[in-house]
């Protein structure tokens, strides 16, 4: 290292700041200040009484901040009919979401397990057909499905936006999936097998203790994509469990009156934390599930 | 631990199209400790997946103990194996890896807890039962797998090239001890392996295979010294045999002419009445002798290279008529490359093949 160190030219990285620097910082500064005013303005906002937001200064600070906005957005504000705030949509988002992201992740990495076993030729033009297939728009499927769950007596309900959130997510959850089971060596199972474990014991014993940062993956992808649903919510999940988007819009548009902006932000804001906090909470889980998924063994 | 013997009978296994093995026959007596060797693709490890039940046959017989495995799965074969990248389970404890087949045949606590103590007793691994393996080292990762093969008390333990993956040192180690594993259990073992040396050290018998066919299968003494055809001459022996291209003639005695010279074959072994044809001459580089001048068997050849190789020296020489070939000699020869050497091919240690089918003659 120190020998080859001196025969390097003096690319050695200078700590003090040159004006291409000085440039690159105050690129980067200002792109996330970019990024970051519309989320200022909302925190801002929502703290703000509507008297002092009628004033018109956007970006000022709140002169007398309070969270009653807050409150309102959660306890009463209405949505459509009903007057209880966007907690009820909270709720029905939540009992969406956990059975809808362990049932789809329980799916698909047992497709994806039993699909890496399977090394035939064209293999991988098949899973390739299945990731273009994954990002087909919904939109197409809507109607079709409709009729067939209406024919199956399923309707609007909960069940029926679990399952439809089940077989969205399952290309995606197999392919995850099958490419981190495929990338293992054979003779991993070979050994189970020799050892007595059957298909389902490996699965469960051997390949899902290895598998949890895809785990933890398939979690956040899984999370935030069925927490942002919006029109499959709408259109599978029935009156009585609509998605808290939903009903965020709901509050943005019935308005009586005067528009209130700051209800309206603190709504938004509490609709976005929980992506917001998975984020935040398993970025370096998400980055590390990635790289263990590239790097073999 | 009830011993088992292995009988394949007109084995048959292909992929699509491909045949891979075809009508293989293979008794592997009790105890024995035979050794696959071949280069890669012979279809050697498919030999040892087909025992182990890891793949489909197309047809024949498997029996292992006297009893017909061909459609058991692995675990009511009575085996246990040994893969080459170890193949242990990485969120496992080293314990837990041996002890988890048994665990799923549902054997009682203590017996699993004797039988794991007992197999780490004797790898010396009983220090490391609580580490994952990530923990371990190449030599110690193998060493838990064959604990885990151990811990099954099986009849037959299967091995796929299970030193290929550590470095020259480790597999010198790790050769011995499963040669003294296999002299203290006394089990029938298959071994897989690309590597001569293993064979020859640690084989009662070795089946050499090429192209999906047992070229020969015998004794390592005999492998190396009586070797059927030429790529078994070629494949077995480091440095590798010599050959030379020339004929055999029956006009004064038996005798080998290559180029200008004439080496009786007094004293060698035929394996049928020789004929006047062109054949190749095959010898060790450890069996050409040098020998003084006057000697009428001898050639003299012109030394090209010297390799000293510590415990001997190899010598690179090649003969008048351009012929070139290595031989082994003490390592405090004074030889040095341009020297002339008159040497002898001793009659008894040659092997002879035939020119066009390359079968021993």
């Amino acid at each position: 290292m120190t020998a080859a160190a001196q025969f390097l030219p003096a690319a050695r990285r200078s700590k003090r700041m040159n004006p291409a620097r000085w440039g690159l910082y105050a690129f980067i500064f200002i792109t996330a200040l970019y990024f970051l005013l519309p989320l200022y303005v909302m925190v801002v906002t929502s703290l703000k009484p509507m008297a002092e937001i009628r004033q018109g200064n956007l970006l000022a600070l709140p002169m007398s901040p309070s969270v009653d906005a807050w409150v309102k957005a959660w306890t009463s504000a209405c949505t459509g009919l009903t007057c209880q705030g966007i907690r009820i949509g909270f709720f029905n988002s939540v009992r969406i979401l956990v059975p809808s992201v362990a049932i789809s992740i329980l799916v698909g990495s047992l497709t994806g397990y039993a699909l890496s076993l399977w090394r035939v030729r064209g293999a991988n033009i098949l899973f390739g057909a299945m990731m273009v297939v994954a990002f087909i728009p919904y939109q197409l499927f809507i109607y079709p499905l409709v009729r067939v769950f209406s024919f199956a007596g399923l309707g609007q309900s909960l069940l029926t936006i679990v399952i439809i959130h089940t077989i969205f997510g399952l290309p995606t959850m197999t392919l995850l999936f099958r490419n981190y089971f495929a990338s293992l060596p054979v003779e991993l199972f070979k050994a189970a097998r020799v050892d007595g474990a059957g298909f389902y014991q490996i699965y469960a014993r051997i390949m899902m203790p290895m598998a949890t940062p895809m785990v933890v993956v398939a979690v956040i992808l899984q999370t935030t994509g069925i927490w942002n649903d919006f029109i499959l919510g709408l259109v599978f999940a029935g009156r009585d469990n609509l998605p808290m988007t939903v009903q965020l819009n709901n509050i943005v548009n019935s308005t009586q009156g005067e528009r209130a902006y700051n209800v309206d932000m603190a709504a938004t804001l509490l609709t976005a934390l929980l992506p917001l906090a998975v984020y935040f909470g398993s970025g370096r889980w998400f980055v590390r599930g990635i790289a263990a998924g590239a790097v073999k063994g | 631990m009830q011993k088992s013997d292995v009988d394949i009978r007109s084995l048959q296994i292909g992929f699509g199209g491909l045949k891979v093995l075809e009508n293989l026959n293979l008794h592997i007596a009790k105890s024995e400790f035979l050794v696959l060797l071949g280069p890669s693709g012979c279809g050697k490890s498919t030999l040892l997946n087909a025992i182990a039940g890891l793949i489909d046959v197309k047809g024949g017989e498997i029996h292992i103990g006297g009893r017909d495995v061909t459609w058991a799965e692995p675990k009511d074969r009575g085996i246990a194996m040994v893969f080459q990248s170890y193949a242990l389970y990485p969120r496992m404890s080293v314990r837990r890896n041996m002890s988890f087949g048994l665990t799923v045949a549902g054997t009682p606590r203590d017996e699993i807890e004797r039988r794991v103590g007992e197999a780490a007793q004797m790898l010396r691994l009983t220090s490391l039962l609580d580490r994952r393996p990530s923990e371990l080292s190449g030599g110690q990762r193998q060493r838990v797998a064959i604990g885990r093969a151990l811990v099954r008390h099986a009849g037959v333990y299967l091995f796929d090239e299970p030193l290929s993956n550590l470095d020259a040192q480790l597999r010198a180690e790790l050769r011995v001890e499963i040669k003294r594993l296999h002299a203290r259990l006394g089990a029938t073992m298959i071994y897989v392996t690309h590597d001569q040396i293993e064979a020859l050290t640690l084989a009662d018998r070795i089946a050499v295979m090429q192209g999906g066919v047992i070229q020969q299968l015998d004794t390592p003494k005999k492998i190396y010294r009586e070797p059927v055809n030429r790529f078994v001459a070629s494949f077995v022996g480091s440095p590798a045999m010599n050959f030379i291209p020339g004929r055999i003639t029956r006009d004064s005695g038996v005798e080998f002419i290559a180029g200008k010279s004439r080496l009786s074959l007094n004293g060698y072994a035929f394996c049928g009445q020789p004929a006047d044809a062109p054949a190749v001459l095959g010898i060790r580089p450890e069996h050409i002798e040098l020998t003084a001048s006057d000697d009428p068997s001898s050639v003299s050849a012109r030394v090209e290279m010297v390799e000293p190789m510590g415990a001997d020296t190899l010598i690179w020489c090649r003969l008048a008529d351009g012929t070139a070939f290595s031989f082994r000699h003490d390592a405090d020869a004074q030889v040095r490359v341009g020297d002339t050497l008159t040497v002898r091919f001793p009659a008894d240690a040659l092997s002879l093949f035939d020119e066009t089918s390359g079968q021993r003659l």
